[in-house]
């Protein structure tokens, strides 16, 4: 089997200086009872070529991004990624290295951290970030704990805005200890008034930038009472690339800053892995969870880098561990900062333009079809409301080969919100796209009667 | 006065940050020219980005060169207790990448994605045949994450038979992960500790006296983090179960006994997998990981939602707790680790059933070779067989003014990364050694002369070489207290290195 | 000569006035390494003897420093915020972590003396 390097002979002259007759002698300790005779029942070993193909198989199965117009988006979002991203991330020294325990050979993934982490940031306009987390759900409910911690208070407000997923990730972590969740709920137009929830137990409160149904909303007044409340202003972006064109979170007054960074340098990947971005103040740094990259000197005073602060982990403080997390999301990280590097902040801002030129495009497109669009503003992403119902629709478009975005019912299951559609354009979307696109719904809504 | 000008040592190059090589106008993409419309943000613009960008050769450059400084299990052995560096496959990566299954979006009608939920299907079904288990949450995003998931499934029993109130306890062991007590008290539970018997073992009498009816669960690993077997592993089940409690086994070493035992055998309730370790998926530097978590007959009914169904012809993917009313609820938003379930599943069909198990039997062939070899002349803390890791203490070293970190330091200059050290804590200056299956006998041989070379040099007191260890990796010892002092986590022109003096 | 019991815990205690003055001994700071952070008690909190009074924490690891006595605290050691290596330069003067008052004078005087507290770091050492 081309992946085990050992010959029967290997392992004659092994088990010779081990002392044992067989390997069977070494699962001694095996109670009989849980005693396997044979392999389980489960194919057995296949070359490359086998498995190429049925995997192959599997993937023909699927409609790929590329292929399609495409418009989806919800919280994970198809940018084109430089080829030299995924050229770097595969580099041996990258990909098969472990986590930098052993600083002194482990420089080339401390730097990029370190990189990492000051581009995060820079990107929130916030003190310090982390070296990642999982994604940006577990990030966010990190945050809601984390406030819990500083401010002593149990209660966390969430906006109605937030994606459907992430508060229902803080439903199941944080419902279990000792928080309490007040959900705001799902109301078009109007803006919330989450101020009002307010009151001398609450920790802090939740809004996402842009929010789900993809409008940008200006909260350094919300931020203002929730720090004149004594609580903190946690901000989620789960579309990192807004952060190129529109003001930065921390410039208006967030205490914590999450979010999910697929978006730059990570492929959609059906969900996962994706990167987790956490940032915040410098005065709540030890009650931030995850890895910390610092910098120092070596024995030599050259300048050099280290995992820092890992008091607070789970591998040192055990039941008083800022979080049980253990990895981040390392590759995932690593491909954020070279994709990050190659924009520069100049490229991720034009980026950003090119994001919102084409939902202008798409808006203006839609017009004479006199679809009700709910957001006042946008980045990248809106949200319709059809006089007929979306998720049909959605299927309908797909058999015909375009990708139509994601009915919102699909995030939050209710008869309220059939008709509406959520729609995303990135960079990759041409006007073709959009041409096609917007036809497809002309028929289908004159078909409807509409 | 540095050996060179350039400050670099032939290959080794000495490399600095973006923000000191990069300019505000230098970018490595070609992006169209945003057409000049009015703004329909709603909020204030940026203000610009203070973030430099680099071109692609210098990208490429500045990219390689750190590489250049780091090891990796490509490169040589990884002797690390506990994570299992084995060889990450190639054919996994090519098999990740092809667009079908990478370029897909988690929410696109799941009629378009019918072989993503397929491999999903496969994958359960190859992990829950291998444990004996019924049930599978496929969404945790890395072993934590699977142990969270486990205990919250532990959680949902107990308060579904109205006993969450005064069942407040989890057992775990002193030599457990921290991740472990971490994950309980996560949720609320207080720990207990068990200790362990002078072979190493849970000491089952103590576990015993500290069973009771307050006691939500046990948390065991096993083989256990000593590198053993739990020999009283299914007495220690049925005894916690007959308590009322639950039984959640850390997944960790399962590379020991893969193919050849199944936990589901043992009484185990729950279990976390680390793909990364066990399935071969690459540990890319810290992450990403996945932590698929088997779950029992009892636990299934909670498992967190979204998962696959099979629905007729085809699949269909439960999100909604309208669908899933007695599910615990969502571990994470979409649908977990698609990237890695890939991997993991072309490393399943490449090994098959058969190769599987012969991988376990590899795995403990070769820490044992270990084992016999340097046992006489390091402190093995307990006697053989060991599983697929073999532990030693310091004990060997004491008197010769050399501790663990320093050999481990020493091992560096050889061309090594040094093994686990320091874990588990219920030994005094342990090295933890799991050197997988895919390290070939004439790998192994060149380590156990090494470390057979570094015994004698500290027993012959050659103390400047430990202590003065690392000289020829990229970095000397760095000074992790200042780091931890004065924090410096972001760049900030000036950098700390010209205040330094 | 100012007034001072040890416990077990490598905790010092010295009477000072009205209060008492608690930090950690030279054995505990050789054990724990370099200090890199503390983190110490609010004034007003409330103590129970042998519960968690303050953290210390090394590169690798963190330590609990437990209350000695109960009472509550007067103030926590401020210096220590931005100079936690007072803890290892001067155990038992500047790297003080906190003062507290006392419900039970008599329980001072049941704690370990200077000769007893040198006769068992010899003991577990």
């Amino acid at each position: 089997m081309r992946y085990l390097p050992h010959t029967p002979s290997d392992r004659v002259e092994m088990l010779a200086k081990i002392g044992a007759s067989s390997i069977d002698d070494l699962f001694k300790d095996v109670p009989r009872a849980a005693w396997l005779n044979d392999p389980v029942d489960l194919p057995s070993h296949a070359s490359e070529l086998e498995v190429e193909r049925h995997l192959s198989a599997l993937a023909a199965q699927n409609m790929t991004a590329s292929n399609v117009p495409f418009f989806v988006g919800g919280g994970a979002y198809k940018h084109h990624v430089p080829a030299t991203v995924d050229y770097v991330i595969q580099r041996s020294e990258f990909l098969t290295s472990y986590t930098p325990y052993q600083p002194e050979i482990t420089q080339g993934t401390l730097q990029y951290l370190f990189e990492f982490q000051t581009q995060v940031a820079e990107l929130f306009g916030m003190e310090v970030a982390n070296a990642s987390m999982y994604d940006g759900s577990t990030a966010a409910s990190e945050a809601v704990l984390m406030a819990q911690r500083v401010t002593k208070r149990n209660k966390a407000v969430i906006s109605g805005r937030l994606h459907p997923h992430y508060r229902d990730v803080m439903a199941t972590v944080i419902g279990k200890s000792d928080g309490q969740l007040d959900y705001a709920p799902l109301l078009f137009g109007q803006d919330e008034d989450l101020a009002a929830r307010l009151d001398s137990d609450t920790a802090c409160v939740v809004v996402q930038y842009p929010d789900f149904i993809g409008q940008p909303n200006d909260f350094s007044a919300l931020a203002t009472a929730v720090h004149e409340a004594g609580a903190l202003l946690i901000v989620v972006v789960t579309e990192v690339v807004a952060l190129g064109l529109l003001r930065a979170p921390g410039d208006m007054g967030a205490d914590i800053v999450v979010g999910e960074g697929q978006s730059i340098g990570n492929g959609l990947n059906f969900g996962g892995p994706y990167v987790g971005l956490f940032a915040t103040r410098q005065k709540y740094l030890r009650q931030m969870p995850g890895r910390l990259c610092g910098e120092t000197v070596d024995a030599d005073g050259k300048r050099g880098f280290v995992l820092t602060l890992s008091t607070r982990e789970q591998h040192i403080r055990r039941d008083k561990a800022t979080s049980n997390i253990c990895t981040n999301s390392g590759l995932c990280a690593l491909a954020f900062t070279i994709h990050m590097t190659l924009l520069g902040g100049q490229g991720l801002t034009r980026l950003a333009r090119l994001n919102h030129e084409r939902m202008i495009r798409l808006v203006t497109a839609l017009e004479p079809l006199k679809i009700e669009l709910m957001n006042a503003h946008f980045f990248n992403e809106v949200t319709l409301r059809l006089p007929i119902a979306a998720a049909p629709l959605v299927e309908r478009l797909a058999a015909r080969g375009i990708l139509a975005g994601i009915p919102l019912t699909r995030l939050s299951p209710s008869t309220d919100f059939e008709n509406y559609l959520i729609l995303a354009t990135t960079e990759v979307v041409t006007d073709a796209d959009i041409d096609q696109l917007v036809s497809a719904l002309a028929e289908e809504l004159s078909e409807a009667g509409q | 006065m540095s050996e060179t000008f350039s400050g670099n040592r032939g290959l080794q190059l000495e490399e600095g940050l973006i923000f000191e090589i990069g300019a505000f106008d230098k970018s490595g993409v070609d992006l169209a020219v945003p057409a000049d419309m009015p703004l329909r943000i709603g909020v204030a613009s940026r203000e610009p980005i203070a973030l430099p960008g680099l071109s692609e050769p210098e990208a490429v450059r500045h990219y390689v060169r750190l590489s250049q400084k780091n090891h990796s299990i490509d490169a040589g052995l990884y002797p690390l207790g506990s994570c299992t560096m084995k060889h990450n496959p190639r054919l996994n990566e090519k098999m990740a990448r092809l667009p079908g299954l990478s370029d897909i979006h988690p929410l696109q009608p799941v009629s378009t994605v019918q072989g993503a939920l397929a491999l999903m299907d496969e994958l359960a079904h190859w992990l829950t045949t291998l444990t004996a288990m019924p049930a599978i949450a496929l969404s945790p995003k890395a072993g934590a994450h699977g142990e969270l998931c486990g205990m919250m499934a532990i959680q949902a029993a107990i308060a579904a038979r109205g006993e969450l109130a005064h069942r407040k306890r989890v057992l775990v062991p002193e030599s457990a992960h921290g991740t472990n007590p971490a994950t309980a008290a996560l949720l609320g539970f207080s720990v207990d500790e068990i200790s362990a018997t002078e072979d190493g073992r849970v000491d089952v009498v103590d576990l015993k006296k500290k069973l009771g009816d307050d006691v939500a669960a046990i948390m065991l690993t096993n083989p256990n983090t000593c590198g053993l077997f739990e020999r009283d592993i299914i007495e220690i089940a049925d005894a916690v179960h007959a308590a009322g409690g639950y039984f959640y086994c850390d997944g960790a070493n399962f590379n020991a006994i893969v193919g050849r035992v199944r936990p589901g055998d043992l009484g185990v309730d729950a279990m976390h997998i680390n793909l990364h370790k066990t399935f071969s998926t690459p540990h890319g530097g810290g992450g990403p990981g996945s932590g698929p978590t088997v779950l029992s007959d009892r636990l299934a009914p909670y498992a967190p939602r979204p998962f696959v169904r099979r629905d007729g012809q085809g699949f269909s993917l439960v999100e909604h707790a309208d669908d899933a009313p007695e599910a615990f609820g969502r571990m994470v938003a979409f649908h977990g680790q698609m990237g890695m379930f890939v991997r993991a599943l072309s490393y399943m069909l490449s090994h098959g059933s058969d190769g599987l198990r012969q991988v376990a039997d590899d795995a403990v062939l070769n820490a044992n070779y270990i084992l016999a070899s340097l046992q006489d002349v390091m402190s093995a803390s307990y006697a053989g067989p060991c599983m697929h890791e073999a532990l030693f203490d310091d004990s060997f070293l004491r008197g010769t003014g050399i501790d663990t970190l320093d050999f481990a330091k020493a091992l560096i200059d050889e061309g090594f990364h040094p093994m686990t050290m320091y874990f588990p804590l219920v030994v005094h200056g342990a090295m933890l050694i799991e050197p997988t299956e895919t390290e070939s006998k004439a790998s192994l041989d060149q380590f156990i002369a090494t470390m057979r070379a570094l015994v004698k040099a500290a027993l012959d007191g050659e103390t400047e070489r430990f202590h003065q260890a690392p000289r020829f990796a990229p970095r000397r010892r760095l000074d992790e207290t200042r780091a931890a002092r004065q924090p410096v986590l972001r760049y900030h022109a000036p950098s700390m290195a010209a205040a330094a003096e | 000569m100012s007034d001072i019991r040890y416990t077990k815990d490598h905790e010092w205690v010295r009477r000072e006035g009205d209060v008492l003055v608690v930090g950690i001994t030279q054995y505990a700071q050789a054990q724990l390494g370099d200090v890199v952070y503390v983190e110490v008690p609010d004034a007003g909190r409330v103590l129970s003897a042998g519960g968690e009074a303050a953290v210390v924490e090394s590169v690798k690891a963190a330590s609990e420093v437990y209350a000695p006595l109960s009472g509550s605290v007067v103030e926590g050691n401020a210096a220590l915020a931005d100079n936690p290596a007072l803890v290892n330069e001067e155990p038992e003067a500047g790297g003080w972590f906190f003062t507290m008052v006392c419900d039970d004078q008599a329980a001072f005087d049941t704690l370990m003396d200077e000769a007893a507290y040198q006769a068992y770091v010899k003991e577990i050492d």
